[in-house]
């Protein structure tokens, strides 16, 4: 008799966990369903039908502005990707040789010097919006690239310096040793040991920084006035002013602003859940 | 053999290589951080518009007039609703579908956590606009359900109501965040050793006595590192707010961040909006600081 009740139990148990995991996926998922098939309905569709599946089919409205006759998608693609790569690029050229050097080279200053890096992970980007404004109008840099790139990429060393020290320092030391014997200085073992040792985690630094700087909206909306420099978030919001009450047009063009970061996601999905959950797991 | 091995030397010279590494770095990192945030602690000190120079010296005037504002106290009201919304609805959430799915043999696992992880890569900003129309009075899904239940009345506009649009802007920060925190409790989760919780089962443990004794004390590192995550990212929300309408209406959805942009770069009031940003600033180094107090006593 225990034996079948339990058993019962745990049917039930079971049922009642995938019937609230599909409850969630749907709750997740039909918003964007909603915008997906949104982009392909005219008006009177979306208000009368908003769940049902586009009829008539209005393919057209996607293809407007993948031509480029409706918005200015390409731009804000190619905009988002200039910015998402500069930013890339150099946040890893700076964090992992300032990694390197705190963890392979022995100067009295380097505890000082990471300590001093450390600092930056208790300063949110929030408090200090208003004098980096300042600083970027000082420098000419508001209407330029470099004036959202330079910012993104100073917040994202304290983070990526932790994360690529601790991972140089596991290094060891014989295979510094080796490359002494064979002639290389530092740099010659950051080039051939440290960095092909560290793909893993430089993929996972570099995906991270990636998602930031295409999400990020609160730089780029101090640092643009231009709208031909507008990244994505940006110029959905812009595109969002100027259609206000056309849904069927904002929605697709929702659907295709999302589409390169669902890719991404699809794609690096071993990388950003190794780096989020790497971060928290070591604590 | 023992006394042949070279005895490792660290690195050291030379000293221009490490200037090299590491100058760049300290440079774009004092430019773009620490300069700023002591700035902000001197503007906060001053009225000034941006124009001009820093010379009206105002001590901590800003700082009463801030604290004497109506809408700046509703600010942080807010502010802080969203921080417990976050740590009492949206953590256990996480929670709970972490201990559903994180077991590998639970089948479709693997699907559950790709989608409910989707949201938190899709921007601030489009995912605002999209929930936008989902509460839309006329179009949106919210519509279609409230009219299957109640097909007489009209269905409310709850993002252009004060009453109930920071509960709306609550719904989609729970909806775009707990995959994120769902992930890090499944890592965890998976980290805790088979035999522990197989031992206990053997020992006669219950599922609710397994979770509360074993998979509960070894996720709390995890679990106090989302918890920061959580409070931080709240006490700093602004992209879905300001996406979602700016804070309005009436400033019924107004955080802490959207007013300091309201004020220090829409309105130029540089010297406050700075003072906001200091006030910021202390709350977060105050949970930081809580924080790492009990993580090292942990440790200890």
């Amino acid at each position: 008799m225990t034996g079948k009740t339990y058993i019962d139990r745990q049917i039930a148990w079971k049922a009642s966990a995938y019937l609230l995991c599909v409850t969630m996926a749907l709750i997740v998922l039909v918003p964007l369903y909603i915008a997906v098939m949104g982009g392909f309905k005219s008006m009177g569709q979306l208000m009368t039908a908003p769940l049902a599946i586009p009829s008539p089919c209005l393919p057209e409205q996607y293809g407007d502005m993948l031509t480029g006759k409706q918005g200015v998608l390409w731009q804000l693609f190619g905009n988002s990707l200039f910015v998402a790569c500069c930013t890339v690029s150099l946040a890893l050229v700076l964090c992992c040789s300032a990694a390197f050097a705190l963890a392979r080279m022995h100067f009295k200053i380097k505890g000082l010097m990471y300590g001093y890096f450390l600092l930056g992970l208790l300063f949110p980007l929030t408090v200090a919006i208003l004098p980096i404004y300042i600083q970027i109008r000082n420098l000419k840099l508001i209407d330029n690239f470099l004036g959202v790139i330079l910012p993104q990429v100073a917040f994202q060393l304290p983070a990526q310096i932790l994360l690529l020290r601790g991972f140089f320092r596991a290094i060891p030391n014989e295979l510094e040793d080796a490359c002494t014997i064979d002639g290389y200085g530092p740099l010659g073992f950051l080039w051939h040991i440290v960095m092909p040792l560290s793909t893993p985690i430089l993929a996972t630094s570099a995906i991270l920084t990636l998602v930031a700087s295409w999400n990020n909206f609160f730089l780029p909306l101090i640092a643009f006035n231009d709208q031909k420099l507008y990244t994505l978030p940006m110029g959905v919001m812009y595109f969002q002013g100027q259609h206000a009450s056309q849904w069927n047009l904002i929605l697709a063009y929702l659907t295709l602003a999302m589409i390169p970061a669902i890719i991404l996601f699809i794609l690096g999905q071993k990388y950003i859940v190794a780096g989020l959950t790497g971060g928290a797991l070591k604590g | 053999m023992q006394q042949l091995a070279i005895h490792h030397r660290p690195m050291r010279k030379p000293v221009s290589t490490f200037l090299l590494l590491t100058v760049p770095a300290l440079v774009i990192f004092t430019a773009f951080i620490i300069i700023p945030v002591f700035q902000s602690i001197l503007f906060s000190l001053y009225k000034w518009n941006g124009l001009g120079p820093l010379n009206k010296f105002r001590g901590l005037n800003n700082f009463s007039i801030l604290f004497k504002d109506p809408v700046f106290t509703k600010a942080m009201i807010h502010t802080l609703m969203i921080v417990i919304i976050s740590l009492a609805v949206e953590l256990p959430i996480a929670l709970g579908f972490a201990l559903i799915i994180g077991d590998n043999k639970f089948k479709g696992a693997v699907f559950f956590r790709t989608v409910f992880f989707l949201p938190y890569v899709i921007s601030e900003v489009i995912t605002g606009i999209l929930w936008q129309f989902i509460y839309h009075p006329q179009y949106g899904l919210v519509r279609s359900i409230w009219l299957f239940f109640a097909p007489e009345s009209t269905s409310p506009a709850v993002l252009a109501n004060p009453d109930t649009v920071l509960w709306a802007i609550m719904g989609v920060i729970i909806w775009k965040y707990f995959g994120l925190h769902m992930t890090l409790y499944i890592a965890g989760i998976q980290d805790i050793p088979l035999e522990l919780k197989e031992a206990a089962r053997i020992d006669g443990a219950n599922p609710v006595q397994v979770f509360s004794n074993i998979t509960l004390p070894l996720l709390k590192g995890v679990l106090s590192v989302s918890i920061l995550f959580s409070i931080l990212g709240s006490i700093q929300i602004f992209d879905t707010v300001w996406a979602m309408g700016k804070g309005d209406p009436v400033n019924s959805a107004e955080t802490m961040v959207t007013y300091l942009y309201k004020f220090g770069l829409q309105r130029f009031q540089l010297g406050y909006g700075s003072a906001v940003a200091v006030i910021i600033f202390l709350i977060c180094l105050v949970f930081s600081i809580v924080y790492l107090k009990l993580i090292v006593r942990e440790e200890k």
